[in-house]
């Protein structure tokens, strides 16, 4: 009980502290505005998930926070530092991940590149890809290139490249949302217990609704031309989450509806 | 696949046939046609005085050594151009007012600066080379799916690392589609070179032939030329799906 108590102390303690914070940004591109005054504090370790309807920015606010934009006006922080270039220890999971892996590579090379880049000796990496391949569920895979792997697995092979990096935000922009269903539930929970494991802030962007409840702590929902917030709500589904009891619990389905009638306003 | 070679040889066989045919039937005495036997026996008794072996040898070095010398300033230069959009256009007069300017033209110069000989025949191939290479390898960098050039900045990666890493192989395989059209190139150039003014090599060959008045020497020659170019393509495109079968695959799809 104590144990408990003082978790939670620690925990309140680092919530005084944002963790990704964005502050009255806004972003133009090509004389487009395309996100406005958007402010946003984003506790560490917090899973917060990004949704809106297509063409709200949430992809633009997800490399804004990336570091892949720099901000028209207002700024974007990480640990209380502006964030003006990409750092290692924020890792970004693309959307399209056949693009966004080596293709000369094999699985163990791309998760390698990350390796490299962080410094790590030659001879450590091989066990460090081994674990990261199996964390992923790609043990033995590690000599096959991405254009002999299905979706699921280079999508896996991916996330296995950013947590490569040790990051301490991991930014996910619709990660799942080329894969069919069952394999993109299987995806949802293990992202979930690797990030159990590696206690990662996320900020996960969706178009999928239940994913968002299903995956987050905290739901964002964006308004688009030009994107703002327009919804911002606490999930209080316990943990550990189930893919059928957690999205029949009333509470699920109460936000789905919320969420629903957010979306349908917002395209009217 | 034999049997569709087959039928592809019986065109040219059948014309060396009705070529034959007709030269021994009329028993021409022409200072630009030979029956192809004799033809094939004059490039026989070449190989056995071994003066077409030294022939090529010359041609052959100095087309690789201009391919070398042109490719790797085309290619620095193209991924450099690539990468620096700034660059690119601080170079686009100079590069497009040289690069139309035919490498033969260059023969008068090159000639007195440097006379004849390897030297000369190398700088004009380089000169013919260095076009493709550059625009080809310009525009493979440029083609560099742009995820790619995203995942080496969230990596932070250092400029050495992106272009090591990244966009060098990224774009090989059409790098080296450009060397292999380029490769085609220099062979043509040298042996341009040599016809015009150079007395080394085949083109040399085929010119002391003419002068001799021996055409079956002059075609057998020219039948050589043909058959180192279609090696050499073949040779490259050969080594190109080898090295490049799964990654080109992989660049085609998108």
């Amino acid at each position: 009980m104590t144990s408990v108590a003082l978790r939670k102390d620690i925990s309140s303690a680092q919530l005084e502290k944002s963790h990704i914070a964005f502050s009255q940004v806004t972003l133009d591109l090509g004389g487009k505005t395309i996100i406005e005054n958007v402010s946003l504090d984003v506790k560490p370790g917090e899973f917060l998930c990004i949704i809106g309807a297509s063409g709200c920015g949430k992809t633009t606010a997800l490399r804004l926070a990336a570091g892949l934009y720099q901000p028209t006006s207002g700024h974007v922080s990480f640990d209380g530092e502006p964030m003006r270039a990409p750092r290692r220890d924020v890792a970004i999971v693309f959307q399209d991940y056949g693009k966004a892996l080596l293709p000369w590579r094999t699985a163990a090379g791309n998760v390698a590149l990350a390796l490299e880049t962080i410094g790590m000796p030659k001879a450590q990496r091989p066990a460090r890809i081994d674990e990261l391949l199996k964390k992923v569920g790609l043990p033995n895979h590690a000599d096959k290139y991405p254009a002999e792997m299905s979706g699921g697995m280079q999508q896996r092979l991916q996330i296995a490249r950013c947590l490569a990096q040790e990051p301490k935000a991991l930014l996910m922009d619709e990660p799942f949302g080329a894969l069919d269903a069952m394999t993109r539930q299987g995806l949802q929970d293990e992202v979930l217990s690797l990030l159990d494991a590696s206690k990662a802030t996320v900020i996960f962007v969706t178009h999928d609704l239940e994913e968002a409840i299903y995956l987050g702590d905290r739901v964002v929902g964006l308004l688009p031309h030009p994107g703002r917030i327009g919804i911002d709500l606490p999930i209080n589904l316990p943990r550990p989450r189930d893919q059928l009891t957690t999205r029949e619990n009333p509470e699920f389905l109460r936000l789905r509806r919320e969420l629903f009638d957010f979306i349908k306003a917002s395209e009217a | 696949m034999n049997a569709e070679r087959l039928k592809a040889l019986a065109l040219p066989v059948g014309l060396l046939i009705v070529l034959e045919l007709w030269a021994r039937s009329v028993d021409i005495h022409s200072d630009a046609l030979a029956p192809p036997s004799a033809v094939l026996l004059a490039l026989f008794n070449a190989f056995g005085d071994g003066s077409i072996l030294s022939a090529t040898r010359d041609t052959l070095a100095s087309a690789f050594a201009g391919l070398v010398v042109g490719g790797a300033i085309g290619l620095f230069l193209g991924i450099a151009l690539g990468i620096f959009q700034p660059l690119d256009r601080l170079m686009e007069v100079t590069i497009e007012s040289l690069r139309p300017i035919p490498s033969i033209a260059l023969l008068p110069i090159a000639l007195i600066a440097l006379g004849f000989g390897y030297r000369m025949e190398i700088v004009i191939v380089a000169f013919a080379c260095v076009w493709p290479i550059l625009i080809l390898s310009r525009a493979a960098v440029r083609s560099i799916e742009p995820r790619l050039i995203e995942v080496s900045r969230a990596l932070r990666l250092s400029p050495g690392d992106r272009i090591r890493k990244i966009i060098i192989p990224a774009a090989l395989p059409r790098i080296f589609l450009a060397f292999r059209l380029a490769a085609g190139i220099a062979l043509i150039v040298a042996v341009t070179v040599e016809i015009a003014i150079n007395p080394i090599g085949l083109g040399a060959g085929i010119m002391i032939a003419q002068q001799a008045l021996r055409p079956d020497l002059m075609l057998a020659y020219l039948l050589w030329i043909g058959l180192i170019g279609y090696a050499l393509n073949a040779g490259l495109l050969a080594a190109q799906q080898h090295l490049f079968g799964p990654a080109a695959l992989a660049g085609e799809v998108r």
